[in-house]
């Protein structure tokens, strides 16, 4: 295959970012002048390079879809001049598996697997959005017993955690630190080691079901979790070490990706990323959701936007996660860890060989799933990376008829073109790595 | 004082009827109010479009809706998000199958770039005023809109780009 037929191939037309002779002030207005709310000249001349006679002094070049450093299949379309970056488009979609078309053609109770695939560094996140949307819709979300309640806040901070320790490694993996690669991933496999013993799986549980969770804490959990907590701190403490007093690391990050309040707030972006730039919005702090609004915890915001601070809170974030687990042991209750609803709850297994009734209603949940009230519902809640909403639009069916996630990763990726401008082809990779996108969820 | 008793007037937000779903806010603008009451909505203080999206109520017509709003097929729905008064509202706007266009909330809110690109790919509802209308999830060449209900399941294998079977 020649070269030209390969480029081709791989073409995405229009989607691409075009050349600076085809576009004239609107597409930089769009890049630029909508946020900072400019006149469309003076965006324009914001794009505006030294007119040079002897050639044109830009090239485009493309980042990914398959690079290291952009975690998944993310495309960057980077124009440069020499070293500096002067526009920015993300390209996305190689990773579009239809996931919200799979999940009209699977049942309520189907519906977690489906979900928890789609951010699968924080698949519990997922599943707890989802079914707190079924929930809603049955009209049982008052109805959850305690434990479960609790078992969810758990499950829900310690995945914070895992998902935030995934960052620290990544993220100094793409700066040059890459010892950090490895105590990040080795830390998180001790949190993904208790998933394993809690849920079976290390990844893409389908644990946290409408109407509780699927199976009890196992024995010996606490022992687990308290090894898990004060295995970490000290961790952390060389994390400061290794990272954040060293005077590297801070010139490679502060002062990078800068983005301030109006500009995140006007982009919708959430999580980190917003809160580095000082605006202290937490969905577990500003509308509590399970029982956050009974826990002790602050919530860690910036005051320059810049990746060095969005690095400082996920690292601040851990040692929150942690304080929250520590009063969720104290607090956890004893009782159901699933509603007992006939209509959404199996049947328990003791009952299946003695009744045949209980039999048949355990096929007919397993097979035809239960039906949902008509209606539509939007819950959102604080996942790794920010808002992780779900609108489902139920027409009384077993199956969801619309069912939306709203991604984090998705929205917050708009921010990348504003965050590089003007910075040097060097800090795409630490301004790619702050935001923190996941692929799989920004294409569903 | 007349003893009759006057009908509760139904609630209205900027002059667009409210209704409840599950305790949850959505207000339902006609296609001609929209821009009008979302500019209002960003002056109250939602100064956040967490989510737009849309629904394609192709084989779901009868839903309820306020007196005076027509269903139509494709319905956008916006969830915006106060910081200031954490709460939230939900917009919905029907737009009719047979003139899939609506105004784009771009130059309200930046962040709904992406996402109003995502429902032009995957329900072929175009937006006025949108700077960059290209799909966004799908690839450039792709035929049909695929989270309409018209649109089968499973009909495509799945397709390499220029792979030789």
């Amino acid at each position: 295959m020649t070269a030209v037929e390969n480029v081709r191939q791989t073409n995405e037309g229009a989607q691409e970012m075009r050349s600076r002779s085809e576009i004239g002030a609107r597409e930089l207005l769009r890049e630029v002048g909508s946020v900072l709310r400019m006149s469309e000249a003076e965006a324009a001349k914001l794009g505006q390079i030294p007119a040079d006679p002897d050639e044109d002094q830009t090239m485009i070049i493309n980042m990914g879809p398959q690079h290291p450093s952009t975690h998944g299949v993310l495309r960057l379309m980077l124009e440069l001049q020499g070293e500096t970056v002067l526009r920015c488009k993300p390209i996305i979609g190689y990773l579009h598996t239809g996931m919200e078309k799979t999940g009209e053609e699977l049942t309520f109770l189907q519906g977690g697997t489906n979900v928890t695939r789609m951010d699968y560094l924080s698949p519990l996140n997922n599943e707890l959005v989802f079914s707190m949307a079924v929930e809603k819709l049955l009209g049982i979300e008052n109805d959850i017993p305690e434990r479960a309640v609790w078992m969810r806040m758990l499950l829900s901070e310690l995945n914070r955690m895992s998902s935030h320790l995934l960052f620290l490694a990544t993220n100094g993996m793409d700066i040059g630190a890459v010892s950090m690669m490895l105590y990040g991933w080795r830390e998180r496999e001790e949190v993904l080691r208790f998933f394993q013993k809690v849920t079976g799986l290390r990844m893409n549980h389908n644990f946290i079901r409408p109407g509780g969770l699927a199976a009890d804490l196992p024995a010996g959990w606490r022992d687990d979790v308290l090894t898990i907590l004060e295995t970490l701190p000290p961790r952390l403490a060389e994390y400061d070490i290794l990272m954040t007093d060293q005077p590297i690391w801070r010139e490679r990050l502060q002062g990078v990706g800068v983005i301030t309040a109006d500009e995140a707030l006007a982009l919708g972006t959430s999580g980190p990323i917003l809160r580095s730039t000082g605006v202290a919005w937490d969905l577990r702090r500003d509308q509590p959701y399970l029982r956050y609004d009974e826990v002790e915890f602050d919530v860690i915001v910036g005051t320059y936007g810049d990746a060095f601070d969005r690095y400082a809170i996920r690292l601040n974030e851990i040692r929150e996660s942690i304080r929250i687990v520590y009063q969720i042991l104290d607090r956890m209750p004893l009782g159901d860890y699933r509603i007992q609803n006939k209509k959404v709850t199996p049947p328990p297994r003791a009952r299946i060989d003695e009744s045949m009734e209980a039999l048949i209603h355990h096929f007919k949940i397993f097979t035809e799933g239960f039906k949902v009230p008509e209606g539509e519902v939007y819950v959102g809640i604080e996942s790794p990376r920010g808002e992780i909403g779900c609108y489902i639009v139920s027409d009384g069916g077993p199956k969801p008829y619309r069912i939306h996630m709203r991604a984090p990763s998705f929205v917050n990726i708009q921010a990348l073109p504003h965050m590089m401008r003007g910075g040097l082809v060097a800090d795409a990779v630490a301004v790619i790595s702050s935001v923190d996108p996941v692929l799989g969820e920004v294409d569903r | 004082m007349s003893d009759v008793q006057e009908a509760p007037q139904p609630e209205t937000l900027h002059g667009s009827p409210v209704s409840y779903s599950r305790g949850q806010k959505v207000v339902h603008p006609t296609r001609a109010e929209y821009i009008k009451l979302l500019k209002k909505l960003l002056d109250d203080g939602y100064a956040m479009c967490s989510d737009l999206t849309a629904v394609d109520f192709l084989t779901h017509p009868g839903r309820e809706l306020p007196a005076g709003i027509a269903a139509e097929r494709f319905e956008v729905v916006l969830n915006l998000t106060s910081i200031a008064s954490r709460d939230r509202i939900r917009v919905r706007v029907q737009v009719p199958e047979s003139d899939a266009t609506i105004a784009s909330v771009f130059e309200l809110w930046p962040g709904t770039e992406a996402m109003e690109r995502e429902v032009f790919d995957m329900f072929g509802v175009s937006f006025d005023g949108h700077p960059d209308l290209t799909r966004i999830l799908m690839p450039e060449d792709w035929d049909g809109h695929p989270l309409r209900k018209d649109y089968a399941v499973g009909r495509i294998p799945v397709q390499f780009k220029g792979a030789n079977s």
